[in-house]
């Protein structure tokens, strides 16, 4: 990376130009979804595709998501590299046959004799005031079928080469954009790049406490931190970007230095992706170091609420991150 | 099966003219208020909304007034709707009180839902509104689950299960109307046909002329309808009704329309041209029924426009005391989630 072609753009363009870009350089990558054409996708994703690569491979489809995953998965099994876009997350759950019964489980039960190679990328969260069938964070649910990779990045610069790895990977991969995101602004590199899948990255160095977040945690973290330097709280915070394959050494790592971890995420507590990041801290080096018990901090059991005070409620804040930050750090003390 | 090629007209066809001498007065009166009480519904969304005094979206049936009233007018009281996202229309016939109604879209406490569903999730179960969707398709399974509940029950209540044009290509419609057509269940399916599932035309997603030919695949009737004519929907649903009714299983009816608006808050009309839009416009349904009314010689112009202001003011007063409402409060929203 060079610094005269690295400019500001958001966690939205980043996320096209990676679509761009390996579309440019490869015929078999492609995009499929409801209004990715003329409309530009629901959240704008693909605005001015259509017009560079028509509508062959900027392919609008019916309201059909069951049929969506169905024409991804075999369009990759015959080895083509089809990117499906959801409109929302939610609707997964209409695509899931495909995606966990055939897209994830193909490789294996046909002997390893095929792959899958394509990308399914869900704007995911909440915030938006859109309720509870079109806010929701699914990842727990994909983490659990093996075949299945899954990808969260928390910013524009993650976004791109996150994207770039997970088209060029030939297993299904879930890449969640959370809709809050979209907006946010970053130095990304104007020429490819490609972040391996198993990569958490230390997005600030602290020595007092851990907190493990991904996805809009990220940036809600980093502002607590910046909160509880203040108080003198010095905050590490990591982001796993990828929960499955996850890199448990960096996360490892982190935590033995601190000895405490606050793991933040949207989704509801029970079954959260939290339980896995605690079960795999214990189960690490760093459980020899820990001075505290491992906390959570994630989405409330509920429905995401359409009320603005009460979907705020219903995840994680800043505040609620700098008060279970402060409250960890001083625990067995 | 019938399949009509409807000319969508701004005068009323033959059997419109017939209607209005049969039904009574106080019904076609009835019928025209609720249809204002929607438009004007809608209009105050659209300017609370642009205001900044709303969070979240919503889905605006402007143009569609005459497919939600035309339809639910032909319902007893005790028969049921449940819907989807574009619902604010189908809410508002099925008798909902505008205020709380106005409060659910605010998300405030005494709202429908107490502030936890909005716009895109409006029930009133008490009055037999079962709620609607934002899952597109999403209410169609469930409609098979009533109308088999109303069936095994013997009652002789029916039900309407509405959905868009773009949710006929979901398969949960295809296989819903199979098992519906197989048990003869007493339920309507309804499509609000307005042309467009977002930015895609109907004849961009699907292979056939109209909607209404997809029944022949069930072996149900299916019939497509000038949903601008108000009286024209009433006809055809109140047939498909008595076929649900008496026993004969469920109909197809999909009542063809047009949306006015954007599909949500945000859409930049990049599929349409202005043009379209103001042809649609000048096919405005309620403006077409009051002069139905009127040369029918059933109400005057000035009693017309009356009807039209009275619906105005108590939609002005519905959002004025909605907005005073209390919000909910976050405290205890686990101990919802499930019935005790
Ligand atoms: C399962 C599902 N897919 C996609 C969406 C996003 N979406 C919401 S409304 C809509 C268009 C629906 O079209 P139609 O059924 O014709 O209803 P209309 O909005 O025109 O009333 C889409 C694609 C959704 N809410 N649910
Ligand atoms: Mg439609």
């Amino acid at each position: 990376m060079t610094a005269n072609t690295t400019r500001e753009i958001t966690y939205l363009e980043a996320v096209r130009e990676a679509m761009v870009q390996e579309m440019r350089l490869d015929q078999e990558v492609f995009l499929i979804g409801e209004d990715v054409g003329t409309y530009g996708g629901a959240f704008g994703v693909s605005k001015g595709m259509l017009e560079e690569f028509g509508p062959e491979r900027i392919r609008d489809t019916p309201i059909s998501e069951a049929a969506i995953a169905g024409a991804a998965t075999g369009a990759a099994l015959m080895g083509m590299r089809p990117i499906m876009e959801i409109m929302f997350m939610d609707f997964l759950t209409i695509s899931m046959n495909q995606l966990v019964n055939a897209a994830a489980k193909m490789r294996f039960m046909f002997g390893g004799k095929c792959s899958i190679p394509m990308v399914i990328r869900a704007p995911s969260g909440s915030g938006t005031g859109a309720a509870a069938q079109h806010s929701q964070s699914l990842e727990a649910w994909f983490v659990n079928v093996p075949g299945i990779k899954v990808v969260a990045p928390s910013s524009p610069y993650d976004a791109k080469g996150l994207l770039v790895t997970a088209i060029r990977d030939n297993n299904p991969v879930l890449f969640m954009e959370h809709k809050l995101l979209y907006r946010m602004k970053g130095p990304v590199p104007e020429e490819s790049y490609r972040i391996p899948l198993q990569s958490a990255e230390v997005k600030r160095e602290g020595r007092d406490l851990t907190i493990v977040a991904y996805s809009i945690m990220v940036p809600r973290a980093l502002e607590a931190a910046e909160k509880l330097a203040v108080e003198g709280i010095e905050v590490e915070v990591v982001d796993p970007r990828c929960l499955k394959p996850l890199d448990v050494d960096t996360i490892a790592r982190s935590v033995s230095k601190t000895g405490r971890a606050l793991i933040a995420h949207e989704a509801p507590v029970t079954g959260g992706f939290g339980g896995e990041l605690a079960a795999v801290i214990v189960a690490s080096e760093a459980f020899d170091y820990l001075d505290a018990p491992i906390r959570r901090l994630a989405g409330r059991d509920v429905p995401i609420p359409y009320n603005r005070t009460l979907e705020r409620a219903a995840v994680p804040q800043v505040e609620d991150i700098v008060a279970a930050a402060r409250a960890l750090a001083q625990e067995g003390k | 099966m019938t399949v009509l090629t409807p000319e969508i007209e701004t005068a009323a066809p033959p059997s419109s003219q017939r209607l209005l001498k049969e039904l009574p007065r106080e019904k076609l009166a009835w019928m025209l208020q609720r249809m204002c009480e929607i438009r004007y519904f809608e209009e105050k969304a659209e300017d609370l909304y642009i205001r900044g005094q709303v969070h979240g979206t919503m889905h605006l049936s402007i143009g569609q007034e005459a497919a939600s009233v035309g339809s639910i007018a032909t319902l007893r009281p005790e028969d049921l709707i449940i819907h989807h996202h574009r619902g604010h229309g189908h809410t508002i016939a099925k008798g909902a009180n505008l205020t709380t109604m106005m409060a659910e879209f605010l998300g405030k406490e005494p709202g429908y839902c107490r502030g936890r569903g909005g716009s895109m999730h409006i029930a009133d179960i008490p009055g037999g509104n079962l709620g609607a969707t934002g899952v597109v398709g999403g209410g169609i399974p469930t409609a098979v689950g009533i109308a088999l509940a109303l069936q095994m029950r013997r009652t002789d209540q029916i039900l309407l299960s509405y959905f868009g044009d773009g949710a006929t290509n979901e398969g949960e419609f295809h296989e819903s109307l199979n098992m519906a057509s197989t048990w003869k269940l007493p339920v309507v399916f309804i499509c609000d046909n307005n042309q467009y599932g977002m930015s895609m035309h109907v004849t961009k997603v699907m292979n056939i002329q109209h909607i209404s030919e997809r029944a022949a695949s069930y072996g149900i009737p299916g019939q497509s309808v000038d949903g601008n004519d108000v009286l024209a929907v009433y006809e055809a649903v109140l047939a498909a009704d008595e076929h649900a009714r008496s026993g004969q299983g469920p109909s197809l009816i999909d009542l063809m329309s047009y949306r006015w608006r954007g599909h949500s808050k945000s859409d930049r009309n990049l599929y349409r041209t202005p043009q379209e839009i103001d042809e649609w416009k000048h096919k405005c349904p309620i403006r077409r029924f009051k002069q139905v009314l009127v040369d029918g010689g059933v109400m005057t112009r000035d009693e017309v426009e009356g009807i039209d202001q009275t619906a105005k003011t108590a939609i002005d007063h519905a959002a004025e005391e909605a907005l005073t409402f209390p919000e909910p409060s976050p405290e205890n929203m686990e101990a919802e989630v499930y019935a005790p």
